[in-house]
């Protein structure tokens, strides 16, 4: 039996970006907003410390600030013809557990999405035509346009101290950035990075092909910041521990770096750390959401009423608690109804390892999440796809994120897999090898879905999401393009050799590819196929709202935690003033 | 094989541990004394096992810088008898179904019992072929057998022998390349052999040396001291 | 009259009235302005600090004040009339700030700084009075002092008040200007810098002739010199620095740690700008204190010299940088920091072993933390790596010895341990004390960071 608790305006349910900028934007409006996290309370000290934080075994091996598949993990299949299986320890990708969320452990990419992105159905139709999109391909625009979202994207860069060189600055072209991206209305608040010696050799080589290569957009901060919110950040040291790691020194932008500081000394906000949100409460209508209930660490189950339910977990988690909850109606990719769970995707990812002569020391450990050199004239629909029949694309580009040397080191294609010659491989090219990334978009199909499994249960003995997925032709085809633009590149660095590795075959949840999951909970303008509309408020329950890459209707060639950012000030402003004006529906449809 | 420990190792090891009570005797003592310890986890045979096979997948040589001198069975040892040994982080709920390559490990055992059902079975595979165990092979035999664990070409008789090396081979270059205050990677033996100079936390004045070497000496978690390790 | 004498002024009258009135044994009609004022006050001679506990209620006392001669509890400001000063009239509680002694005649140890606060005018004790009438009452009583015979016994202050105790209010010096004045009343009255930052003799008195050139703030912290002193006063610290400083517990000079975070926290971020500045112009012209000489850098030696600079690149450069300089407006610099380069080195030790977190104002609210590195630097690795910062980059102190950092690791807290510190001791621990499960566990849970830690936010 829970126990009832006191209520209050507004609860979020996960305590990571999306939570933390909307307790932040929501409790400057002087309503009670509570955070219930399901990990424990973090900070740089002691979390992150720089006395210990740079522990590969422990963080990037063994998953040391993610999810626990003991506790909460999701069954996974390629096809409906498949019984899912549970992913049983990480793999593919790695959500985060506790507050920061996975805003702690990431790279630091921050991207804005292109403007043609967020209209892919419409834009696609009207240059190539209707045909060009494949039958089973479901993709929809956002109902949300870049333009709208400008200022929101703005705002995430300036709290975080983005380092970055602008392409487009109001529609002027500037020199060193990067000419594809959408209009922005000023430069980043930070100067590039340094650059590492292999993000150099990129540099050349992409600029001798006619490429137009670019510093890529940091949350690492080239210099001493202090944001919007009055929060300060030191100068990244390129130290090399930043994905999968905290960072110790302040200068990986996170919840904890730009935004807690300010908001644990509000009155209004408070939190609850070890809590799992178990459902979304409804009234007898089942259109009014009455609150939360979550059980703590001792396994008491609590009610918390809420006049407002915003979810903010990662991803998949935001869609199991939909379904448990019965907010919305489940996808049924039969029948191709419903909208919860509709429109899962990834993103696919290939590489083109470069290996020079010993003599040519690059230094990999040297680097920061985001230091990288990029180019984008093959991202999005930058350039015509009519020759090559596939939809999307990505960016390429040459990151030196750090050399963990268990993770993180390359060795050509023709080095033992053990032995003495694996070891000499390993001594002749980890100070001299490099890798090329490519980082493709993958578009929504009626067989990429997420529902409940009916055998598999959790912690609660509730469902475990299933997950059915895989690559499509469509994607393939654009991932082999790209890999083979990235070998040229490749090629043009003149290194001794290099081993392209295209992403072939099905999807695999085994190996380590992003952690760039969307879906489930699509945003749009038409209830028939979006479950959130483009304030990202329910269609069926308007007081519950939905955060972070759940609600992507198909992915873009990006990394999504810029847009993620962009989405959630979008929201946050019209929650405060949209929707506390006048409860209801954003969206009248 | 040995465990190397010393006073200083369990100074540290107490000094985190307040509860203990030794916080506060400090003094800086050699790190020299080496002394044998049993393993955590594994028998005495089965630790010879893990020795012997790694070897082989990471030749010490002339250099001395393979699994050997970097004491990657005992690393594996503390492993194994840790929260990663018992799977603690994993989802071990059935119904157990074998699945496809895509959905990963569906084995219904731990680490630690993978690596104690699977040794027995391959001592068992080899005592049959050549009437001896493992460790007491050839090398060019142990590397066949290893070889025919990697392919699957040895049928063990109670685990799939890939998923075994699969997971041997992963917790090697663990062990090689690992902090050296988890007990492998000893003298930093692996970071030594591909030139990665340990944690370093400011590469602001270094980054821009393009093609330059690092010069500044291999530092770990616990310092310089190579021969640090937490416990033992 | 400034705004402030205004105030006074207006206080006094109201008391007047009072008094006038003959209603002694009712509680004095206060006005929002005398409380206001009374706030104010309060703030300005930190009350709350000493006289709140951790996680306690807020002037309820109950504080362990550790000095060199045993613990000392603070009491209940709280108007609660057991427990409390809720039965102290007026006249008992100026006796107890202006005389120490309380209401029922005891003689109040110094750690109550009333050697200080006797300074304060009467006007302004009976403010601090009128506000403290006005907190949440608090049903705690007083806890017995920790402390050796015959200092336990009260009496024995009547001897250090005499050897040691000049009561008296502050005497404007009409030489000097009006702020000058306003700066010495506030720090060597309510304020009562000279508390911490003086040397003490043994029976815990300030040496007047030193007072300010820095001393014991307790539990081995050292509170530096505040005189003209370059190397380790505020001589290089101009006054918007100062200002800076006490306003927001960091300028580009130094970050405040231990004590003194709490001091801003508590205290002087709640200075008006023209008190801070008022501090500034009175700290600004003291004499430097006589100039001692403490050993150039060579006297280190070069073997030791290298084993300190070696752990200082290891494990300090990622916030402090190679050249010590620190981060401007992030990292506090090491290179000319008065604070490092104190004559005694217990802030610096305290801060190395247990970690520090810098104060957090609203002005400036990241409050940026440095961990603790007491699990992992052995005593005599502290010893080298304090050596190398106290003589690195042009900065001379004395050098320390082993027996400093057994001495503080042996009373401070471990402080911000990292969570894999959490080592589950195998049930087998005593046969094998070697044998701990490093890798990390699930079931454990870190230490929790200071505040705000717990399963509860608020």
């Amino acid at each position: 039996m829970a126990t009832k608790l006191k209520p209050v305006d507004i609860v979020l349910v996960g305590f990571g970006w999306t939570a933390s900028i909307l307790a932040e934007e929501l409790t400057r409006t002087g309503l009670q907003v509570l955070a219930i996290e399901r990990g424990k309370y973090r900070d740089t000290v002691p979390d992150f410390a720089t006395t210990h934080i740079q522990d590969e075994l422990r963080y990037a091996v063994r998953n040391g600030l993610f999810q626990e598949p003991a506790r909460d993990t999701l069954t996974f299949r390629n096809s409906m013809d498949q019984t899912a299986l549970p992913m049983r320890h990480l793999g593919s990708f790695l959500p985060a557990v506790g507050v920061g969320g996975a805003g702690v452990h990431w790279n630091g990419q921050t991207w804005r999405f292109l403007p043609q992105d967020f209209v892919i159905r419409s834009h696609t139709e009207q240059r190539y035509g209707k045909s060009f999109i494949p039958p089973d391909m479901t993709i929809q625009d956002w109902g949300v346009t870049y333009a709208e979202l400008e200022p929101h994207y703005d705002k995430f860069d300036y709290l975080c101290g983005i380092s970055g060189a602008a392409g487009n600055i109001q529609g002027q072209i500037q020199p060193g950035g990067n000419p594809f991206e959408g209009p922005r209305q000023r430069g980043y608040p930070l100067p590039p990075l340094k650059r590492s010696y292999a993000t150099v050799l990129f540099d050349k080589a992409a600029s001798e092909i006619g490429f137009h290569p670019f510093p890529c957009p940091a949350a690492n901060t080239s210099a001493a910041y202090t944001n919007p919110l009055g929060v300060r950040m030191g100068p990244c040291t390129y130290c090399g521990y930043c994905e999968w790691f905290g960072c110790g020194n302040y200068s990986k932008a996170s919840p904890q770096v730009t935004i807690l500081p300010v908001l644990r000394q509000r009155d209004n906000f408070s939190w609850r750390t070890h809590c799992d949100v178990t459902r979304i409460n409804l009234d007898s209508s089942g259109k009014r959401a009455t609150g939360v209930t979550y059980v703590d660490e001792q396994g008491r189950q609590f009610e918390q009423p809420a006049d407002l339910v915003i979810c903010c977990a990662f991803a998949q988690h935001n869609v199991l608690l939909l379904l448990l909850s019965k907010i919305g109606k489940p996808y049924d990719p039969i029948t191709n109804t419903g909208v919860v769970g509709r429109n899962y995707a990834y993103q696919i990812t290939s590489s083109v390892d470069v290996f020079f002569d010993k003599g040519t020391i690059l230094n990999p450990f040297m680097g920061a999440g985001a230091l990288g050199q990029a180019i984008d004239e093959f991202n999005g629909d930058n350039f015509d796809h009519a020759p090559y029949g596939f939809i999307g694309g990505g960016y390429i580009a040459l990151w030196t994120t750090g050399g963990r040397p268990i993770l993180q080191h390359h060795l050509p294609q023709d080095a033992p897999k053990w032995g003495a010659g694996w070891k000499k491989a390993m001594a002749d090219n980890y100070l001299s090898s490099t890798s090329i990334a490519t980082h493709g978009s993958v578009m929504s199909y009626r067989d990429a879905y997420l529902d409940l499994d009916p055998t598999y249960r959790d912690i609660y003995g509730d469902p475990l999401l299933r997950l059915t997925f895989d690559f499509h032709p469509n994607e393939h085809k654009m991932s082999g393009f790209l890999t083979d633009k990235a070998t040229l590149i490749a090629e043009a660095m003149k290194p001794r050799s290099l081993h392209p590795k295209p992403r072939d075959g099905h999807y695999s949840i085994v190996p380590y590819q992003t952690t760039h999951n969307t879906g489930g909970c699509a945003m749009g303008d038409d209830p028939n196929t979006s479950v959130v509309n483009k304030y990202l408020q329910c269609w069926d329950v308007p007081n519950v709202f939905v955060m972070g890459s759940s609600v992507f209707p198909q992915n873009a060639g990006y990394n999504p935690t810029g847009t993620i950012g962009a989405l959630t000030y979008w929201a946050a402003d019209a929650i405060k003033n949209k929707y506390l004006k006048a409860p209801g529906p954003l969206v009248q449809v | 094989m040995t465990f190397s420990t010393s006073r200083r190792s369990l100074i540290k090891a107490a000094l985190v541990l307040p509860a203990v009570g030794l916080v506060g005797c400090g003094g800086r003592e050699s790190a020299s004394s080496t002394v044998r310890a049993e393993p955590l986890f594994f028998s005495a045979q089965e630790l010879a096992f893990v020795d012997a096979a790694t070897r082989r997948l990471i030749p010490d040589e002339e250099d001395g810088l393979g699994a050997g001198g970097a004491h990657v069975a005992a690393f594996i040892d503390r492993q194994l008898a840790g929260p990663y040994g018992r799977a603690e982080r994993w989802y071990m709920q059935g119904p157990w179904a074998d699945g496809i390559p895509q959905q990963g490990y569906q084995l219904k055992l731990t680490p630690a019992e993978l690596y104690r059902t699977a040794i027995h079975d391959v001592n068992a595979w080899c005592q049959k072929q050549q009437a001896k165990p493992f460790v007491s092979m050839a090398g060019d035999d142990q590397d066949n057998v290893l070889h025919g664990l990697e392919s699957g070409d040895i049928e063990l008789a109670r685990v799939p022998a890939k998923a075994y090396f699969q997971m041997l081979w992963e917790n090697t270059v663990q062990g090689f390349l690992a902090d050296p205050m988890y007990g492998g990677n000893f003298g930093f033996a692996g970071w030594k052999l591909v030139g990665f100079p340990g944690p370093r936390y400011n590469y602001v004045n270094d980054i821009e040396q393009y093609g330059k070497p690092y010069t500044m000496p291999t530092v770990g978690i616990l310092g310089r001291d190579r021969t640090l390790t937490r416990g033992a | 009259m400034d705004t402030l004498h205004r105030q006074i002024f207006s206080h006094l009258a109201v008391l007047a009235v009072a008094w006038l009135a003959g209603n002694a044994t009712a509680a004095p009609a206060v006005s929002p302005d005398q409380l206001a004022r009374g706030q104010y006050l309060v703030r300005a001679g930190d009350c709350a600090s000493c006289h709140t506990a951790q996680h306690g209620k807020p002037f309820a006392g109950g504080r362990g004040i550790v000095t060199p001669f045993g613990v000392i509890f603070s009491t209940n400001l709280t108007p609660d009339k057991e427990s409390g000063i809720g039965r102290w009239t007026e006249k008992q509680f100026y006796g107890a700030l202006h005389d120490g002694v309380d209401d029922e005649g005891h003689h109040l140890y110094p750690a109550m700084p009333y050697p200080w606060y006797t300074k304060l005018s009467r006007a302004d004790v009976d403010a601090i009075h009128a506000y403290l009438g006005t907190v949440a009452p608090v049903r705690q009583e007083a806890r017995p002092v920790q402390l050796p015979w015959p200092l336990s016994w009260r009496g024995s202050m009547v001897g250090w008040n005499m050897l040691y105790f000049d009561a008296g209010t502050y005497q404007t010096d009409t030489s000097r200007s009006a702020q000058w004045n306003r700066g010495a009343y506030l720090v060597e009255g309510l304020g009562h810098c000279s508390a911490c930052h003086s040397p003490k003799n043994v029976l815990g008195a300030v040496k007047k002739h030193e007072s300010l050139e820095g001393g014991s703030a307790n539990e081995h912290w050292f509170a530096p010199g505040l005189g003209g002193n370059l190397r380790d006063g505020v001589g290089s610290w101009s006054n918007a620095e100062i200002v800076e400083y006490l306003k927001t517990g960091a300028n580009l000079k130094s970050a405040s740690v231990g004590p003194m975070t709490e001091v801003v926290m508590n205290s002087t971020q709640y200075l008006t700008m023209a008190d801070l500045d008022a501090i500034a112009t009175y700290l600004k012209q003291r004499p430097a204190a006589p100039t001692k000489s403490p050993p150039e850098m060579a006297a280190l030696g070069a073997d030791a010299l290298a084993r300190g600079q070696a752990l200082y690149i290891d494990n300090c450069t990622a916030c402090h940088m190679d050249d010590g300089r620190g981060v401007a407006g992030v990292f506090p610099p090491l290179a000319g920091s008065s604070a490092i380069q104190a004559d005694e080195a217990g802030t610096d030790v305290h801060v190395v072993l247990s970690g520090s977190r810098m104060a957090a104002p609203a002005s400036k609210p990241t409050g940026l933390a440095m961990p603790a590195f007491g699990w992992k630097f052995d005593n005599a690795q502290m010893v080298d790596v304090i050596n190398y910062i106290r003589h690195a980059w042009g900065n001379r102190a004395p050098t320390i010895d082993v027996d400093l950092v057994k001495a503080v690791r042996k009373d401070v807290k471990p402080g911000d341990s990292p969570s894999r510190d959490a080592v589950k001791v195998r049930a087998d621990a005593h046969a094998r004390p070697a044998l701990w499960d490093v890798d990390e566990d699930p079931h454990l849970r870190p230490h929790a960071p200071a505040a705000p830690a717990s399963a509860e936010g608020h």
